[in-house]
Formats: structure tokens, sequence, C-alpha cells
């Protein structure tokens, strides 16, 4: 199935143009650039069975943890977008990650959910207990997401990093945008994409 | 053989020879003016001869790759547990040709054929050749078979570093490389390895300077020495704990130097069965050609610059067990291959079984391959 965030990352992607998805699961926005963009790149990904179906897809996929040092790999500026879908709250440093993505590529494009969506803020604020919903599906004990933000948080650690903002896109949990997201983003927006670059 | 090996079996296969009749200027700088090869084809090549898979072997391998050679065969060839019908060479779409590496002991020209120069053997007095030779070689091979260019150029551990050198000396003729526990040089360590197994040979009393034929004795202490200490680095510290762990064979310590535990007798018997069957003028050669392997020094060191002219699609393939040929060299391989901006792929794989993992039917590791393999031709 065609996820609608995929959609709009690829209209952020210029066409022939080179990227890296850091933590690219199966491959699906890396077939889908190369399909609509032309687009090639390599995959970063650790689980065996997502590397088995990107190569099944002829993606160029690298079986290894980003965390473990990209520098080692590529050159400054060696890609066009380092990009990011729903994984940046599972890294050990996100700030070093973000920086590094922008030290190997002219952007950076990356997804995450908002701890401040308001669901989230009722559960942990009202009631007193770590939030679960549609897009933070864990329980606080076997979750992956050890660095979670809200959209506020994200915007202050660009601004503290020197990186510009340059596209925004406030989601719901089923990838859908509306007229209330955008009013309150950081209150009712679940899922938020970012476009940026350095200074 | 019995039959539920047959289903999936390429069955018996024959072993065919070729002479080339064309001059093969080795790295070393002597001229082979003519040669044999012995290799194996299972499948069927198309009428575009599009669909060529080349095997390449590792240090003691050879062009047994795989089926049955007799009814009565107890093990099918080496690497039968990737070759044949729905396997991921899969000889129903693919034509896979393997052959004995020059210098070898199985049939090829090597040590111990005959020099027809002088109508002796060989001996010590056979070339040495590089992974760059056997390259040019299997590519006179392809030109006999009518192969033009090959849809995948595969190998594990030395059989790697064909694959490897196949994309860099003929960016044409290749459309896949598959490269399994392999690495783009040797480290001193690997050097040592090899440097000590050569010694036990050379230093043995009946090798007489590599012309044991002629005395009617092979080096059997040396060679077996040798292929002892290879077969340790070919292991991990894991799989022979739970192979062997302290076992004691009679059950009991005899306080003497004869076998106490199983994993000397283990090593013994592994050596016993191997100098029965391979060379050792052949092993030294194969070691040096490993030990020679460096395609970067070619580009100023940079492997990336190798790769240039390359249009082949790669996979890079290592275990996590290896210690001879660790991640870490394949790495490197991934490393400059990307630099290059090339279509690679690489998948390290759990396994526990060290270097020899290539050889072993891992799961992860046959999908691996037949995933890659599904996009080829």
């Amino acid at each position: 199935m065609e996820r609608k965030d995929f959609k709009f990352i690829s209209e952020w992607i210029q066409k022939d143009s080179t990227v890296l998805d850091l933590g690219c699961g199966d491959s699906t926005l890396l077939d889908f650039l190369r399909t609509n963009k032309n687009v090639s790149g390599y995959g970063f990904e650790k689980d065996i069975d997502k590397v088995q179906q990107s190569i099944n897809k002829n993606i160029s996929v690298i079986q290894a943890d980003f965390n473990s040092g990209l520098g080692q790999y590529f050159d400054q500026n060696f890609f066009d977008y380092a990009v990011m879908t729903q994984a940046l709250q599972e890294n050990k440093n996100p700030d070093k990650i973000i920086l590094e993505m922008l030290r190997i590529a002219k952007e950076g494009i990356v997804t995450f959910p908002n701890m401040g969506y308001w669901k989230n803020r009722l559960q942990l604020g009202l009631f007193g207990k770590m939030p679960i919903s549609n897009s933070l599906p864990n329980n606080w004990f076997d979750t992956p997401n050890i660095h979670l933000c809200t959209f506020k948080d994200f915007e202050r650690l660009c601004e503290d990093l020197s990186i510009t903002i340059l596209d925004k896109k406030v989601l719901n949990s089923n990838y859908d945008s509306n007229k209330l997201l955008n009013f309150l983003p950081n209150f009712f927006g679940e899922i938020a994409l970012y476009r940026f670059k350095k200074n | 053989m019995n039959s539920k090996l047959k289903q999936n079996s390429v069955g018996i296969v024959k072993p065919e020879t070729i002479e080339i009749n064309e001059t093969l200027r080795l790295d070393c700088g002597k001229l082979l003016d003519s040669f044999e090869l012995i290799y194996e084809t299972y499948g069927s090549l198309n009428s575009e001869k599009s669909n060529a898979i080349l095997i390449c072997h590792a240090l003691s391998g050879d062009h047994h790759a795989a089926g049955y050679h007799h009814e009565d065969d107890k093990k099918p060839g080496w690497w039968d547990s990737c070759i044949g019908p729905g396997k991921p060479f899969d000889t129903n779409k693919f034509f896979v040709v393997s052959l004995n590496n020059l210098g070898g002991c199985r049939g090829s020209s090597g040590p111990n054929s005959t020099d027809k120069k002088t109508g002796k053997e060989f001996g010590p007095d056979f070339p040495i050749v590089t992974v760059n030779d056997w390259v040019n070689s299997q590519k006179l091979l392809g030109d006999y078979l009518g192969i033009n260019c090959w849809a995948c150029v595969v190998g594990g551990s030395l059989g790697g570093m064909q694959a490897l050198q196949w994309a860099i000396s003929y960016p044409e003729k290749i459309k896949n490389s598959i490269i399994v526990a392999a690495a783009a040089k040797l480290s001193a360590q690997n050097i040592a390895f090899n440097e000590v197994a050569r010694q036990a040979i050379i230093t043995d009393p009946d090798f007489h300077d590599g012309r044991y034929n002629d005395h009617g004795v092979i080096p059997k202490r040396g060679l077996s020495i040798a292929r002892m200490l290879g077969h340790i680095t070919y292991l991990s510290d894991d799989s022979m704990r739970q192979k062997f762990g302290r076992d004691l064979r009679e059950g009991k310590l005899h306080f003497g130097y004869d076998v106490d535990f199983q994993v000397e007798s283990y090593l013994r018997y592994q050596a016993q069965a191997f100098v029965e069957r391979f060379d050792a003028n052949t092993y030294l050669l194969m070691t040096k050609a490993l030990d020679y392997f460096d395609p970067a020094a070619d580009f100023n060191g940079d492997l990336s610059l190798a790769f240039e002219k390359t249009d082949s699609r790669f996979l890079v393939v290592s275990f996590t067990s290896d210690w001879r040929f660790s991640s870490s060299k394949s790495h490197e391989i991934v490393k400059s291959l990307v630099r290059a901006r090339k279509n690679v792929s690489y998948a390290e794989i759990e396994a526990n079984q060290g270097h020899d993992a290539f050889l072993m039917p891992i799961p992860d590791y046959l999908k691996v391959l037949s995933n890659f393999m599904e996009n080829v031709g």
C-alpha cells in the first residue's frame, strides 16, 4: 500500500536526484522515488528481513546500523537528500544524526511522531500514564522510541543547530492533512514531515 | 545419492576438459603457450547466450560444484546447496559454469600436470598465478563457450576475489557480481597464517623442493599441518565449542601426546582426507594468489577508482562469526563501491560457523542470494 507521507516527501524531491534513506525498511519509499522521480541512492537498514525485501525490489541496500558512523561511507554532500522516516526518535543521539545527515547530503528530510499531540498530553497530563496512540503504539517498556519530542522541541533544536526549516507538513495518524492540523499543529498534529538544510 | 536429493539436484554430471591454445601472459611475466581447463556446466545456455553464471572456487575447491559424478557418490559438489533447480543459482533459468582454476590439482593445468616443453611434470616450476591471471583464463573459457557477457560471476572467499576482479578487468563482460566472505586485500594476519602453512609444507623433509613426486613421496606432514591450521581459521571459537567442547575421544586422558580430545581427532581426520586429495605445490600457489591480491594497487590504493568503468550490480555478503575474512573486510569493498556510486547491496548474515559459513545452507544466506538473483537476467 502506498503511504501518503511518501507522496508528500516525493513532492519535495527533485527529479533525477540522489537519496540516502536511513532506516529504509523494505525500501517502499526508495522504490516509489525511483519510479516517480527517477531517483538513485541507497538504503541503510539493520533488519535482515527488510534487507531481503529491499534486495528483492532491486534497491541498493546496506545492512548496517547507521548509528555506527556514516562518515566512513560518504563524503560531504555525497547525496542531494538524506531521508529518515519515523526513526529519528529511535536514535541514541538525534542531534548528531541530523548534523550527520546534513554533512553527507545537501538537504535533510525527517518524519516523526508528535509527543505534543493532544491525546498524548491528555494521557500523561491528566491520567498520569505514558501515552499510547496510533502513532505511538508501544508500551513504555517495549518501545524503540527513546528520544520522543514535540514539533516545538524539534524546531528549537534546529534553531540551536543553525538549521533552516525549508518545508513542514503536519499530518494525522492516517497521514492526512486538514485545516485543524494547520491551526494548532503541535496540539492536533500526530506526525510531522520536515525538510531542512544548513544555514 | 538418494532419490530425495535427486529432486532438486542437477543429477549426474560429467566434467569436460578443453585445451586453450592461446598465449596467456601471466602477472609474473611468464607466458603460458597453452593450457587445459576442466569444468562442469549445469542447466542450458539460452539462444542469446545471456543466462550464464560463472562460479569461482576458493582455495581448496574445484570444478565439481554441484550434482554427482556417480550414482553411489556419498556427497554432491561443494556448492550443491546453491546450484540446482529452484536453488539460488537456478539451473531451470541459468547456465552455470564451474571450473578448476589454473594451477589447481583437480584436472586443470597445474603443478602436477605435464610440461609439454620438457615432457616432465611441472612440479614447483609451474608459474605462480594470480587472481588476475585466473580471471584472464576464465575469460578465454567464456570465449570458448560462446559467452560474451556473464549474467553473474559469483564466488566465496578466494572465489569472491575473482568475482571482484572480473568487474574490474572486464567491466563490459559482467552484469552482476556476488562477492561472499571475501576481502579486497589480505591483512598482515592473513598473510601470516598463509606463511605458517607454507613453511609447514616447505620444511617437510619429504618436500624435496617441490619435486616430491620424483621421489615417490608427498609432504604429508607439512600439508596436514597447513590444512589443520587453515581449518581452525575457517571455524569460529563458538562453532568449535558447540561441535567438540572439551569432549574426550575415549572418555579419559592418556597423559601422552596422542589424541585425547575430539577436536584433535577431527583435525587429524580432516588433514588426512585433505592430503589424499590435494597437491602441496597447488596449496603453496593458491596461498600466494591470496596474498598477492590487491586490485586497488593499480589505482593508487583507491579501490573505488578500480570500479569506475563497471556497470555491474553487486551483492556483498559477510558472516558475523567469520574472523578470517571479517565483515570489516566486506565493508571496505562496499564502501568503495558506494563511493563509485555503483549499485551495491550488502548483507551481514548471522552465522556461527565462521568463514566456512559461505559453504553452508544457512537460510538467510540462501534467501539473500535468491532475492538478488531474482533481478538477474
